[in-house]
């Protein structure tokens, strides 16, 4: 293999890792907008949605396409009830207590996965066989291609939801501010309800296709909630464009670290980036300063 | 005038040293109490469990000034911990140093990273503060598990020698329940003190509202970069006696699973108040202990009480009022 035929390897599964950080970002984003908490929780809804997949395909025998629907309606009904009973009462009280009650979900629903499917990694069929693709230099599995299409495909589904519907618009006003959306007449504790719903949908989808890749097991969600976290920092909390990016780069930074440099410090890699320029751009790349220090938390 | 003045600087005196006699009061019936309850126990694992809260105690009443009284998060405490326990115990495992050597080159490294890494991390506010720490804490994790020659990578390592005062060695849990509930004694009382004092009440400004504490002259910066370090040494100190009593370390300990523990454990206690940390401390530390009956299902128990102490009592388990207060509601 040449180097640039390595580049191209790397580049490859860079970009779908990032696409899965990305999704996780989004999720955190669609969360954060409507109610200012990042939601620890997040990487749990992935972790679910790839063991309820596994489940409904290996022990119900259902073929890969209902089992993706059936797991990913499941886990976005769990969001709506997360909200519902465990972020509702309470969400008056403080952004740090919310993210407390986050944590308290994420370990419940961790320790709910252990108590029925134990501690046992499961793995999904890939979407369509496992042959590989030769692309240039480097070879592709076809899930990978599934991954990015789903990325593009939320991408462009998200994007018009805001853009054409009436309850995109509205959420997205209540995004930029709550108070002036309710005074126009728009209901926001549907508008945090449907955003539960949608980032555990969204982060149910990732579970799904990242499943014949990477695995699952029901301490699986925590690492992708970091690195999604990781994501939506690195392009500005809120921002869906910076969403997209900020995954992209973690998921490329990492493939040319665990590459070029080692594994073992693959990790650290994109962490020091991360810190440099959160220090030089505290409010991440696609975020001003000045408009920065205008946001509350 | 100038009489004014001086009677309210004498007041003020006289203020500060019942602070300074209630403190040490309070310390000292801690102390006591730990001392007590050890009167009452016999499995040397059950001492083993409260030594551990005490240790856990040191480094969330540091994480409680940072965040209850400066207001700023860190998730990357246990790494500090670890700067702690890895510092000591490589010097004196592996490079025969004193253990004296050991604690002092914990302290200052730990301070010294403290200010390096607080300097750029304090400019950050909110989410983008808690990523930047933890952050830093699974980079230094990333360090224990990667530096083999020294920290012996994933595995770890071993042979760490006990503490010795006084030509008595810590060999025991009992001696060692002593010595660690008096450090964390001695820590409660700086700590009270701390929040007394000026400094104290211009953490609580600054927790209030950044730019109404800088229009009173407070540096804002050089104050929270100070309580940061501060309660990386809290935490280090924690970590040397983790290193000391285990004999033993690997990564694992240290990791971010720990640092988010820490802040649960403030946060369950309640923010607002140092002893809240404190509760926080020993409800966390010591429910896993309880919950072992429960086996596989432990985890989801232990997710089930978190979630009801945030739901039922968000601000925290501190100042519970239990039901003798129903009839003062109706004066409000």
């Amino acid at each position: 293999m040449t180097l640039f035929d390595q580049f191209l390897q790397y580049t490859l599964s860079g970009i779908t890792i990032g696409s899965i950080y990305a999704m996780v970002a989004l999720g955190f984003n669609i969360i954060y907008n409507s109610t200012g908490i990042i939601n620890f929780a997040q990487g749990e809804f992935l972790m679910l949605g790839g063991m309820l997949a596994v489940y409904f395909h290996n022990n119900l025998h259902l073929n890969l396409l209902l089992s993706g629907i059936f797991a990913v309606i499941i886990v976005t009904i769990i969001g709506i009830l997360f909200h519902r009973f465990a972020i509702k009462p309470v969400q008056d009280q403080s952004i740090i207590t919310l993210i407390i009650i986050t944590i308290a979900g994420s370990i419940l629903f961790k320790g709910a996965a252990m108590f029925i499917w134990g501690k046992d990694s499961y793995i999904l069929p890939s979407f369509s066989g496992d042959t590989p693709i030769a692309f240039f230099g480097a070879t592709i599995q076809p899930q990978m291609l599934w991954v990015m299409g789903f990325l593009i495909m939320i991408v462009l589904g998200l994007g018009a939801f805001y853009r054409f519907t009436i309850t995109g618009k509205a959420m997205q006003a209540c995004s930029y501010n709550r108070n002036a959306a309710r005074i126009v007449g728009i209901n926001v504790n549907q508008m945090v309800l449907l955003s539960f719903a949608l980032s555990a949908c969204i982060g149910a989808i990732a579970g799904v296709i990242v499943t014949p890749i990477t695995l699952v097991d029901y301490d699986r969600g925590s690492l992708l909630g970091l690195k999604g976290f990781g994501s939506a920092i690195l392009g500005g909390l809120g921002k869906m464009e910076g969403a997209i990016a900020g995954g992209l780069i973690i998921g490329l930074l990492e493939a040319y670290a665990a590459g070029f440099v080692s594994s073992g410090y693959k990790d650290a890699v994109a962490l020091v980036i991360l810190l440099i320029v959160l220090f030089y751009r505290p409010g991440g790349i696609l975020v001003k300063k000045q408009e920065h220090l205008l946001k509350k938390f | 005038m100038n009489k004014g003045k001086s009677i309210h600087l004498n007041n003020n005196l006289g203020r500060r040293n019942s602070h300074l006699k209630r403190n040490y009061f309070k310390a000292l019936m801690v102390f006591i109490s730990a001392m007590v309850i050890l009167g009452f126990i016999r499995n040397p694992y059950y001492v083993g469990v409260l030594v551990f809260f005490g240790i856990n105690a040191i480094i969330t009443t540091g994480l409680s000034l940072l965040m209850g009284y400066a207001g700023q998060i860190s998730l990357g405490q246990a790494a500090f911990y670890g700067i702690g326990a890895y510092t000591s115990g490589v010097l004196t495992a592996k490079l025969g140093m004193p253990v004296w050597f050991g604690f002092l080159s914990a302290v200052l490294l730990t301070a010294l990273i403290a200010y390096i890494v607080g300097i750029p991390t304090l400019r950050l506010k909110g989410h983008y503060l808690a990523m930047a720490t933890l952050g830093l804490g699974e980079i230094v994790h990333i360090v224990f598990n990667e530096l083999l020659s020294l920290t012996g990578g994933p595995s770890g390592f071993g042979n760490i020698p006990l503490i010795k005062i006084f030509g008595i060695e810590l060999n025991n849990d009992f001696l060692y329940y002593i010595f660690v509930w008096a450090v964390f004694s001695f820590i409660l009382f700086i700590s009270l003190n701390l929040i007394d004092s000026r400094i104290g009440r211009a953490l609580r400004a600054i927790h209030k509202s950044e730019t109404t504490a800088a229009t009173l002259g407070i540096n804002i910066s050089k104050l929270k970069l100070q309580i940061f370090i501060l309660s990386a040494v809290y935490a280090s100190i924690a970590g040397f006696l983790y290193a000391h009593y285990v004999t033993f370390l690997s990564p694992g300990t240290f990791g971010l699973h720990f640092s988010v523990l820490l802040v649960t454990m403030v946060a369950v206690g309640g923010m607002e108040n140092i002893w809240g940390a404190f509760i926080g401390t020993g409800v966390l530390t010591l429910l896993p202990e309880y919950l072992r009956i429960f086996k596989d299902y432990d985890i989801l128990i232990y997710g089930i009480i978190l979630m009801s102490i945030m739901l039922f009592r968000p601000e925290g388990l501190y100042g519970i009022k239990i039901p003798l207060k129903i009839g003062k509601k109706k004066e409000q």
